[in-house]
C-alpha cells in the first residue's frame, strides 16, 4: 500500500514480528540506587508491619527508614563524587530519568530533610503515655471512626501507627523520581506515588482526628483535580510534540524536529495544543509548589495534618515540585520562555504579595506558617524566572535553606502543648519566652530566617533568587519581592513580640522536653540555618556546580 | 600578617557579649562587670586603632581583606578612614558609659522562671550592638555593611521591646503595649528601609559586578565603569532612603521620639548616640563615594529635608511634655544638620558633620543620661512633675545644665564648634538655608532653657523634697563626658585632623572644591 493510505483513525498493521525479539529495557540501576533503596526499604516495611510483633515493629521501622534513607544519601553522594553530577551526567532507565546535577543536589537536600523529618515522626516522648506505653502523634488506629468504642480501645492499648514510615518512604521515593523524571509520564506517576502518601498521612493525627481527615479530603479532592489537569495537559503535548519524552519535546518547540509522526499529523506542531497544555502542566506543579491562586488547600492542610507531616510534607514536597518546575521550564519550553515568562511573573508576584498579606491576619501558628510558605514560593519562583544559571543554583540554594528552617520550625511547634494537644493559637504563646526562653529564641532564630534577616540561611537564600533575577532582567520584581520581605517581616515579628514581650498567660501551654530525636531535629535545624547564613560558600559552590540540567 | 586589630575591636565585644550571656543568672553582678570589663577593653583597642591611624596616610589603613561568599563576590574587607576612626573610637567610648549608666535599669522586679535572665541579656545586647555597630563603621564591602546595618537591628529591637522605662504613666500592661508598640514601629521603619537598600545592593552589583568599595570607586573614577544617570539615582535613592530612615531625617523619622521615650535612658543614647550615626556615616561613605553624581543632584531636595528636620524637630521640642521625647526631637533637629552637612558639599560643611557626629554623641549621653538619673529618682517622665530639683540635687541640676548648654551649643562647648562649621559651610553656598538653619539654633536655646527652667528651678515640689543628689556612679558617667566636652569645645584639633584629609578625599570624589572667597574690590 501507498503512503496516502495512512488514515486519521486506522494505520496499516506492521509486520508481526516474534515475540522474543522484544528488547529487555535497559537500567541504569548503579544510577537509580537512591531510588531503588528507598523503595525497596518501603517494602520490607510493609513486610516489617505484616510479620514482626507489634511491641518491636516502632523500633524496627525507625531502624530501617533511617538507615534507608542514610545509604540512599550515600548512593547520591557516591554518584555526584563519580561525577554523574557534571561531566557524567546521563538519561538513565530508557530516557525516563535523568541522573544530573540538578536532580542530585534536590535528592540530596530531599533525603537529608526526610530524615530529619522522621525524627519527628518517630517522637514519642510529647503525648503522655498511654498503657500501652509512648505514643507518637498519630492515630492510633487509623481505620476506626474518630470517637468511636473502637477507637478507644485501640488508644486504651496504646497502639502505634508504625505504617506511617514505609508510607513516609514511599512518599520520599516519589519525591525522588519527580524532580528527576525526564518524560511526563515518568513525571505524572511520581506525582502520584508521593501524592498518595501525603494524602494518606495527613489523615492520621492523633489528636483533633476530624480536622486532620478533613485536611487529607481536601488535599486529596485538590490534588485529584490538579492531577488531572496535568495529565490532560501532557495529553495534549503529546498530541503536540508526539512523543513525552522531555527531550523530544523541546526540539519539536524549537523546531528542530520535521518529521511528524503521521498518526498525529494533525495535532502535530499545532501551538494550540502546546500553549494549553503546557499551561495545564505548569497548573498542576505550581498546585504543589502552593504558588497562587492554586494555593488555596495549603492552609487548611497544614493546619489539619499531623505537625511532623506538615514539615516534611512542606519542606519535601516543595523540593520535589520546584525541582521538576525547574526542569519542566528550562529543559522542555525554554523555546517557549517568551510565553511562559509574563505568566510566571504575574504567577511569582501575587503569590509573594498574595502570601505575605494574608499571613498577616492568621491567628494559627500553622496556618501562619502556610502563608509564610506561599509567600516562600513566590519568591522562590523569582529565581526560577531568571533564566540564567544562577536562576538554577539559586533555587537549588534557596530550597536547602529553606527546608531545613521549615523543618525546625515545625518540630518546634510539636513541643508547645496544653491539655488539647498541640497549643497552635497564637494568643496562647504569649509570654513562651519568659517561661521557656531557649524554646523561644530557638522558635525566633527560624522566624528571622524565614524574614530573611541577615546572618541566617533565609537572607543568603532571598539574596541568591533576587540577585539571579536581577541578571536575568527581572528588576521589578526584586522590588516587588523586597516589598513582600517587609510586609512578611511584620508577622513574624508579631510573632516574636508575642513570644517575647508579651506576659505568660497563667493557664498558657507548657513545652514539652522531646527525645533526643525531636532534639537532633531542632538542633539541625538550627545549625544549618545559622550555617548558611554565616558560611555559605561551599553550599553555594555547590549548587552552583549542581546547576546544570541534562537534555 | 599583621594582628587583625579591626576585627579584633568588633569581636571583643562579640565575645564579651556571648560571656556575659553565659553568666549565671543568680550573678547579676558578676555579670554587669563582665560587661563593663569587655566594653573597656574594647575602648583600649579603639585606643591603639586611633594611635597606629596616620591621619596623613593613605585613604583606608589597617585594611584587612578575606575571601568570604565568592558566589556573591562578596570579601570580608575592613578598612578605616579618619571619619570611620573616628566613630569607632566615638562608640566604643560611649558603650562604657552607657553600661555603667545602665547598671541597675534591667534587674528583674519579681523572680522569673530559673533560666530567665533579663540582666544578662540586657548587657549582652548591649554589646553585640557595639560589635555590630563598629565593625558596620569598618566595613569597606558594601554587602558586609549591607548585613550588619541589618542584623543590629535584631538586639536593638530586644533592648527597645524588652527593657522599657520603668518610669510611665499608667499600668503596667499599657507601658508594655507602648514598649512593644515603639520596637516594632523601629523594627519595620528600619528594616523597610533595608530592604529596599537591598534591591539596591543588588542593583549594583549587577551593575558594577562588585561589592568592593574601593573597587567600585576605582572604577567609576578611572571611568571604567559607567552609570546610566537614572540608574545612578535610582541606586542612590535606595541606599539614601535607608540611611534617612537611620539618621532619622524628617519625614522618616517618627520612630525614634517612640523608641527613645519608651527606652531606657542608656538605650536611648545607644539608639541616638551610637546606632543612627550609622545612617549619617554611610551618606558620607556609601552615598557620595558610589554615586558622586546623583548626590549632587539630590543635593537640592536633601538639603531641604534636611532644613524641615531641624526646624521641625526644634518645634516639636519646644512642644514636648515628656523629658525624653523632648530629647529625641532635639535629636532629630540635630541630625538635620548633619545631613545638612554633608550635603551642602563643602569641606567645612563635611568636617563640621563628622564633628557633629561625636559631639552630638557626647552631648545628647550628657543630657539623656542625666534625664535617666532624674527620671529614675521621681518614677515620671513628664516636665510638669518637676521643679526646683536644683535645689535638693544641685550637682545633678548642674550636669544637667551643661549638658543641655552643649545641645544649644554654648561657645565653649564642643557641639559649638561643629555647629559653627556647618552653618559656615553652608552659607558659603547656600545662604538662604544658612539663615533657616540658624533659627534651629534659636529654638535650641528655647526647648533646651525652657525645659531647665520648668524643672530645675522654682519652687521645689513636694515630692521631691528627698531627691537624693548623683551617686558616686553616676557622678563617674557623666564627668568624664562633661569633661570632654569642655576639651573638644575648646580644642577640637586632635578630631579635626584625623577628620580632614577623610573629608578632602570625600570632596574630590564627587568633584567639588570650595567656592572661593569673594571679595569686594575696592574701588
Amino acid at each position: 500500500m501507498s503512503a496516502t493510505a495512512v488514515h486519521s483513525l486506522w494505520t496499516t498493521a506492521a509486520e508481526v514480528e516474534p515475540i522474543g525479539s522484544i528488547p529487555a529495557p535497559h537500567i541504569e540501576y548503579a544510577q537509580l540506587a537512591p531510588v531503588l533503596i528507598v523503595v525497596g526499604a518501603a517494602l520490607v516495611g510493609i513486610l516489617v508491619e505484616a510479620f514482626v510483633p507489634r511491641r518491636a515493629r516502632y523500633h524496627t521501622q525507625l531502624f530501617l527508614t533511617v538507615v534507608a534513607l542514610a545509604a540512599a544519601f550515600a548512593a547520591v553522594v557516591g554518584l555526584a563524587a563519580g561525577g554523574y553530577a557534571t561531566t557524567k551526567a546521563q538519561i538513565a532507565a530508557m530516557g525516563a530519568i535523568a541522573v544530573d546535577g540538578p536532580a542530585l543536589f534536590l535528592q540530596g537536600t530531599i533525603l537529608l530533610a526526610s530524615v530529619v523529618a522522621v525524627f519527628t515522626f518517630a517522637e514519642r516522648r510529647l503525648d503522655p503515655a498511654g498503657d500501652g506505653g509512648r505514643v507518637d502523634s498519630f492515630a492510633a488506629m487509623a481505620a476506626a471512626v474518630p470517637g468511636s468504642d473502637q477507637e478507644k480501645a485501640a488508644v486504651k492499648a496504646g497502639f502505634t501507627t508504625t505504617e506511617v514510615f514505609p508510607i513516609s518512604l514511599f512518599a520520599v521515593a516519589g519525591m525522588l523520581v519527580f524532580p528527576a523524571a525526564n518524560d511526563l509520564l515518568t513525571l505524572f506517576i511520581a506525582l502520584e506515588v508521593f501524592s498518595l502518601p501525603l494524602y494518606l498521612l495527613c489523615a492520621l493525627a492523633r489528636r483533633k482526628r476530624l480536622l486532620s481527615q478533613e485536611a487529607a479530603v481536601k488535599y486529596f479532592l485538590l490534588g485529584a483535580f490538579s492531577s488531572a489537569f496535568m495529565l490532560f495537559g501532557i495529553a495534549l503535548l503529546y498530541g503536540y510534540a508526539g512523543s513525552v519524552s522531555y527531550a523530544r519535546i523541546a526540539e519539536v518547540v524549537d523546531g528542530s524536529v520535521r518529521t511528524i509522526d503521521p498518526a498525529l499529523a494533525d495535532t502535530m506542531g499545532n501551538d494550540a495544543l502546546l500553549l494549553v497544555g503546557g499551561a495545564l502542566l505548569l497548573m498542576g506543579l505550581l498546585f504543589k509548589v502552593g504558588a497562587v491562586p492554586f494555593h488555596m488547600w495549603t492552609p487548611d492542610v497544614y493546619q489539619g495534618a499531623p505537625t511532623p507531616v506538615t514539615g516534611f510534607m512542606a519542606a519535601a514536597t516543595k523540593i520535589a515540585a520546584f525541582g521538576a518546575l525547574l526542569r519542566l521550564l528550562y529543559v522542555v519550553l525554554p523555546g517557549l520562555a517568551w510565553d511562559w515568562r509574563p505568566v510566571m511573573w504575574g504567577v511569582a508576584v501575587v503569590t509573594m504579595l498574595g502570601g505575605a498579606i494574608v499571613a498577616i491576619t492568621q491567628t494559627d501558628v500553622k496556618r501562619l506558617l502556610a502563608y509564610s510558605s506561599i509567600a516562600h514560593a513566590g519568591f522562590i519562583l523569582a529565581g526560577v524566572i531568571a533564566m540564567r544559571p544562577e536562576g538554577i543554583s539559586s533555587v537549588l540554594f534557596y530550597l536547602l535553606a529553606y527546608s531545613f528552617v521549615t523543618i525546625g520550625a515545625f518540630a518546634v511547634v510539636t513541643l508547645v502543648r496544653d491539655a488539647g494537644g498541640e497549643a497552635t493559637h497564637l494568643s496562647k504563646w504569649a509570654g513562651l519566652g519568659r517561661r521557656s526562653p531557649l524554646v523561644a529564641a530557638v522558635f525566633a532564630v527560624f522566624l528571622l530566617a524565614f524574614a530573611g534577616i541577615p546572618l541566617t540561611s533565609g537572607f543568603t537564600g532571598k539574596f541568591a533568587v533576587f540577585k539571579a533575577a536581577a541578571e536575568g532582567g527581572a528588576g521589578a520584581l526584586v522590588v516587588v519581592g523586597v516589598i513582600s520581605s517587609a510586609i512578611a517581616a511584620f508577622f513574624y515579628i508579631r510573632v516574636i513580640v508575642l513570644m517575647f514581650f508579651s506576659e505568660p498567660k497563667p493557664e498558657g501551654p507548657t513545652v514539652a522536653v522531646p527525645s533526643p530525636l525531636t532534639m537532633t531535629t531542632i538542633g539541625v535545624g538550627v545549625a544549618v540555618t545559622l550555617v548558611l547564613g554565616v558560611a555559605p560558600q561551599y553550599f553555594l559552590d555547590l549548587a552552583g556546580q549542581a546547576g546544570v540540567f541534562v537534555r | 600578617m599583621s594582628f587583625p586589630i579591626l576585627t579584633a575591636t568588633a569581636v571583643l565585644p562579640a565575645v564579651g557579649a556571648i560571656a556575659t550571656a553565659a553568666v549565671p543568672a543568680a550573678r547579676r553582678t558578676a555579670a554587669k562587670w563582665t560587661a563593663l570589663l569587655f566594653s573597656l577593653g574594647t575602648l583600649v583597642l579603639a585606643g591603639v586603632v586611633l594611635a597606629r591611624f596616620e591621619p596623613g596616610g593613605d585613604r583606608y589603613q589597617l585594611t584587612e581583606s578575606h575571601a568570604w561568599i565568592a558566589d556573591f563576590g562578596v570579601r570580608y574587607e575592613l578598612g578605616v578612614d579618619g571619619i570611620g576612626v573616628v566613630m569607632v573610637a566615638l562608640t566604643a567610648l560611649l558603650i562604657p558609659f552607657v553600661i555603667a549608666a545602665g547598671w541597675n535599669d534591667a534587674d528583674p522586679l519579681e523572680a522569673g522562671s530559673r533560666r530567665w535572665r533579663p540582666t544578662q541579656g540586657f548587657f549582652a545586647l548591649i554589646l553585640m550592638v557595639e560589635a555590630m555597630v563598629i565593625l558596620s563603621f569598618e566595613a569597606t564591602d558594601v554587602f558586609l555593611f549591607y548585613i550588619l546595618f541589618e542584623a543590629m537591628l535584631i538586639p536593638m529591637y530586644f533592648l527597645i521591646g524588652g527593657f522599657g522605662d520603668r518610669a510611665h504613666a499608667g499600668t503596667e500592661e499599657h507601658a508594655a503595649a507602648q514598649r512593644s508598640y515603639a520596637a516594632v514601629k523601629f523594627l519595620l521603619y528600619n528594616l523597610v528601609g533595608g530592604l529596599i537598600m537591598l534591591a539596591a545592593v543588588i542593583g549594583l552589583y549587577v551593575v558594577a559586578g562588585s561589592f568592593s568599595l574601593s573597587e567600585i570607586a576605582a572604577a567609576r573614577a578611572s571611568g571604567e565603569l559607567e552609570m546610566a544617570t537614572t540608574t545612578e539615582r535610582l541606586l542612590f535613592l535606595g541606599f539614601f532612603f535607608a540611611f534617612a530612615v537611620k539618621a532619622p531625617l524628617w519625614p522618616l523619622h517618627t520612630w525614634l521620639p517612640n523608641a527613645m521615650g519608651e527606652a531606657t535612658a542608656p538605650v536611648a543614647v545607644l539608639i541616638t548616640a551610637v546606632v543612627d550615626k550609622v545612617g549619617t556615616f554611610a551618606m558620607l561613605r556609601f552615598c557620595l563615594q558610589l554615586f558622586p553624581e546623583a548626590s549632587q543632584w539630590a543635593t537640592p531636595v536633601i538639603v531641604v529635608l534636611a532644613l524641615v528636620s531641624i526646624v521641625y524637630g526644634a518645634l516639636l521640642a519646644v512642644g514636648q511634655r515628656d523629658i525624653k521625647r523632648l530629647v529625641a526631637y532635639a535629636s532629630v533637629s540635630h541630625f538635620g544638620f548633619i545631613v545638612l552637612g554633608i550635603f551642602v558639599m563643602t569641606s567645612q560643611g563635611q568636617s563640621g558633620a563628622t564633628l557633629y557626629m561625636v559631639n552630638h554623641g557626647l552631648s545628647t549621653a550628657a543630657l539623656m543620661l542625666v534625664a535617666g538619673f532624674l527620671i529614675s529618682r521621681r518614677g515620671s517622665r513628664l516636665i510638669a512633675d518637676y521643679g526646683g530639683v536644683q535645689k535638693v540635687a544641685p550637682v545633678l541640676a548642674g550636669t544637667f545644665l551643661i549638658g543641655g548648654l552643649a545641645t544649644l551649643s554654648l561657645p565653649g562647648l564642643a557641639p559649638f564648634v561643629s555647629e559653627f562649621l556647618v552653618l559656615v559651610g553652608t552659607f558659603s553656598v547656600y545662604p538662604v538655608a544658612g539663615i533657616v538653619a540658624t533659627t534651629g539654633i534659636v529654638l535650641a536655646a528655647l526647648y533646651t532653657l525652657v525645659l531647665y527652667q520648668r524643672t530645675m528651678t522654682g519652687p521645689v515640689k513636694e515630692e521631691l523634697r528627698a531627691m537624693p543628689d548623683l551617686k558616686a556612679r553616676e557622678l563617674a558617667v557623666v564627668a568624664p563626658l562633661i569633661a570632654l566636652l569642655l576639651f573638644l569645645g575648646v580644642f577640637p584639633k586632635p578630631v579635626t585632623e584625623i577628620v580632614n584629609p577623610a573629608v578632602e578625599h570625600t570632596m574630590s570624589d564627587v568633584q567639588k572644591q570650595d567656592p572661593r572667597p569673594e571679595v569686594e574690590a575696592a574701588k
